[in-house]
């Protein structure tokens, strides 16, 4: 009898407790969706101000560092020049870096890479398509893809010099 | 833990107040009246107190803690509208900022505690959950000994069980005879009687007793629903901004659909237009102030072949469709309904090259603000190009120009004007309504001409695979409501001692209801009508007197 108490309350407990759990967990800890580290970053096609198409599988064997960004967002205007500069001493090291714009006219990109001197490719998303598959929110977002093409770390918000420096070097092949 | 055997030979499980048979009072007790509650039976939180899972359990299982998990729930929630949630903040603004600038201290310390996201805190949610494992826990612990002691109830109650009911009577009777009408009454007014040794219970509307059981297992299927929305792939709730003209994705359905606004109506009630009926309603607010349609005629596409974010889709029409409020587009469980609108958003401007002096026209241009060009040539050696372009303009904390967005709300241009006379050009800062010329005085101008506007519309994607769970947790609360509100669980028994007949009746609500009923059936019979015991009892405080009825 008590013993059959104990174990239909457990068992009832665990349920319970289980279901309040699940939904938390997927709530705060679980990323929505794909998008989270250790994911298989989404492969996307884009044109940059060349005219060029850049799909991200083709990176494969690279690190990407993959920053979406606007013209009129202030902290990302600020960290352009680190990456830039940054980006100088790692693409030797097989480190790439991909710009992607959220659907601005080209017009203004292209005064603002110009502003900058930008050396890497800035693409733009004209249809927010890859802003939605990835899932941005705040801007400046940056992911960290390794050369396997997997997601090692995603930033949002604005970061200083030696963090850019530090996250490159950890997505060297 | 023994089981405790009642005089009447029942044995009950420990913790009993009243025998589950025949009803003796098992513990002593001071009150005149019996506590009815749960039939006296054990209830086993109460009972039960070894382990943790133990605790654990009879902390869930009191009506006390459920009340103030609700309570704080509620305050909770309150405190949660006092200021506007983060979600709802104008877009492009710092929360933390935001809440110190609107609302002082106040809204500091509100975003500090994290009440500006108190909805989806995790705090918020553990609540919420607590209050479904009360749910469960108290109903438990409650309907199993309830429904025991219901269906081992006896006909043959002890006598101080009746005599402690708050409906009582005893009355002294020559014979018998008066039973038979008694038993004809009760059967005609659909109590089920039960007879044994001469002792009579009738019963009637005890399922009105599972009633709140029964609401307790649709809010908990309620609860399960609105967890399920935590599960991906069962709830998408997202918003959708569309120009006129144009065709995007539609969020929240992995790429797999896009969506062309082709035109997006505003109309409004008008006198004359409308039915004359409208006249008196349309004079009262105003000609064209009430809203008559907001409608989005859109077409669907599916995208065919792999899907590659960026790439140029390829697209099949699904559909198309006249999008209005609760009339919305439903394709493949998905529904998009009209949500918000915003009329007139720039999006050509066009200019003209005048000489300022002679304000001779040199040509027009035309720029579409949302993907202006660099340079226009106008012929005949004018020329002019964009140097900087912002589509949303504001002097920034430095007092240089600067976008607040990529959207054309107040676009500013940075012109260089090329003309045969002026061939290192001249540059042009213009915005709505303002031209500066930071490198002095300019012969030419860049002079307003008109502008060409569009309409956006909002559209909300929404796919909700819960809300048929939500639905029958919602109608099974409300079969559980109606089924303890509008039934009452009545009892009367007759018991025949040494002569006298013990006439007690108990019901769980409308006692007013039971006292009518009990008067129609012993009317004429010769019995004594019950007196209220526990109205006495209320008397008997102010000063009066009583002890049930005797005869």
């Amino acid at each position: 009898m008590k013993k059959q108490r104990l174990v239909l309350r457990t068992v009832i407990l665990i349920v319970l407790l289980g279901a309040v759990g699940y939904t938390i967990y997927s709530n705060f800890f679980m990323e929505k969706a794909e998008i989270k580290v250790g994911a298989e970053a989404p492969d996307f096609v884009l044109t940059d101000l060349q005219g060029k198409t850049h799909r991200l599988s083709e990176y494969r064997g690279k690190g990407v560092f993959l920053n979406f960004w606007g013209t009129w967002c202030k902290p990302c205007e600020k960290e352009m020049p680190y990456i830039s500069r940054q980006y100088e001493n790692f693409k030797k090291q097989g480190v790439e870096v991909l710009a992607v714009n959220v659907g601005e006219p080209k017009l203004s990109v292209q005064k603002f890479v110009d502003r900058y001197q930008l050396t890497f490719p800035v693409v733009i998303d004209r249809e927010d398509q890859v802003m939605n598959a990835y899932e941005i929110d705040p801007l400046p977002t940056t992911f960290l893809i390794d050369k396997d093409g997997k997601i090692t770390k995603i930033i949002t918000g604005t970061m200083t010099e030696e963090m850019i420096k530090q996250y490159m070097e950890s997505i060297k092949p | 833990m023994e089981q405790v055997k009642c005089e009447c030979g029942h044995v009950n499980p420990y913790g009993t107040v009243l025998c589950e048979s025949c009803g003796k009072p098992l513990e002593h007790t001071a009150k005149p009246l019996l506590d009815m509650r749960y039939e006296g039976s054990a209830r086993r939180s109460q009972t039960y107190n070894k382990t943790i899972i133990d605790k654990i359990w009879n902390f869930f299982s009191s009506v006390k803690v459920g009340v103030w998990l609700i309570v704080i729930t509620l305050i909770a929630s309150a405190i949660g509208t006092i200021f506007p949630q983060k979600m709802y903040l104008p877009p492009n603004v710092t929360p933390a900022e935001y809440y110190e600038d609107q609302y002082g201290w106040a809204g500091k310390l509100y975003y500090e505690l994290g009440f500006d996201n108190l909805y989806g805190s995790w705090w918020y949610i553990l609540l919420l959950a607590s209050i479904g494992v009360s749910l469960v826990i108290c109903s438990l612990d409650r309907v199993v000994p309830l429904y025991r002691a219901l269906k081992k109830q006896g006909v043959t109650r002890h006598e101080s069980f009746l005599r402690r009911q708050r409906l009582f009577s005893a009355t002294s009777m020559e014979d018998e005879s008066f039973l038979e009408t008694v038993k004809q009454r009760l059967a005609k007014r659909r109590y089920h009687v039960r007879e044994e040794n001469g002792n009579i219970l009738a019963e009637k509307g005890r399922f009105s007793r599972w009633g709140p059981y029964v609401n307790h297992i649709g809010l908990i299927i309620f609860l399960i629903g609105a967890m399920l929305r935590f599960v991906p792939g069962m709830y998408v709730d997202k918003v959708l901004w569309i120009r006129e003209g144009e065709t995007k994705e539609i969020p929240g359905t992995n790429g797999q659909y896009f969506l062309k606004n082709e035109k997006f109506v505003f109309e409004t009630y008008e006198k004359g237009k409308d039915n004359p009926a409208f006249n008196e309603a349309i004079d009262r607010v105003g000609s064209g102030m009430v809203a008559k349609t907001y409608q989005t005629t859109a077409v669907l596409y599916k995208r065919v072949g792999p899907t590659v974010p960026g790439e140029e889709p390829k697209l099949k029409k699904v559909k198309e469709y006249r999008i209005r409020v609760n009339d919305p587009l439903k394709y493949d469980h998905y529904a998009l309904y009209q949500v918000d609108f915003k009329l007139n958003e720039l999006n050509k401007m066009s200019f003209e090259l005048i000489d300022k002096q002679t304000e001779t026209v040199f040509g027009n241009l035309s720029i579409d603000l949302n993907n202006p060009k660099p340079s226009y040539d106008l012929g005949k050696g004018y020329r002019v190009e964009l140097l900087s372009y912002f589509p949303d303009f504001y002097f920034d904390d430095d007092g240089n120009p600067a976008t607040k967005s990529r959207v054309p709300n107040n676009p500013a241009f940075v012109f260089k004007m090329y003309t045969p006379d002026k061939p290192k050009g001249e540059v042009s800062f213009v915005a709505i309504r303002q031209t500066i010329e930071p490198f002095g005085d300019n012969k030419y101008k860049m002079a307003f001409a008109g502008v060409e506007t569009r309409n956006v519309s909002a559209l909300t994607v929404r796919r909700d695979f819960t809300l048929w769970i939500l639905g029958v947790g919602g109608a099974i609360f409300m079969i559980g409501v109606i089924q303890g509100m509008y039934w009452n669980h009545r009892r009367i028994w007759l018991k025949l001692v040494n002569g006298e007949v013990l006439l007690a009746a108990h019901t769980n609500k409308n006692w007013f209801g039971l006292k009518n009923e009990v008067r129609a059936i012993i009317e004429g019979t010769g019995l004594m009508m019950p007196i209220d015991q526990a109205e006495e009892e209320k008397k008997e405080a102010q000063g009066g007197k009583g002890n049930g009825a005797t005869k």
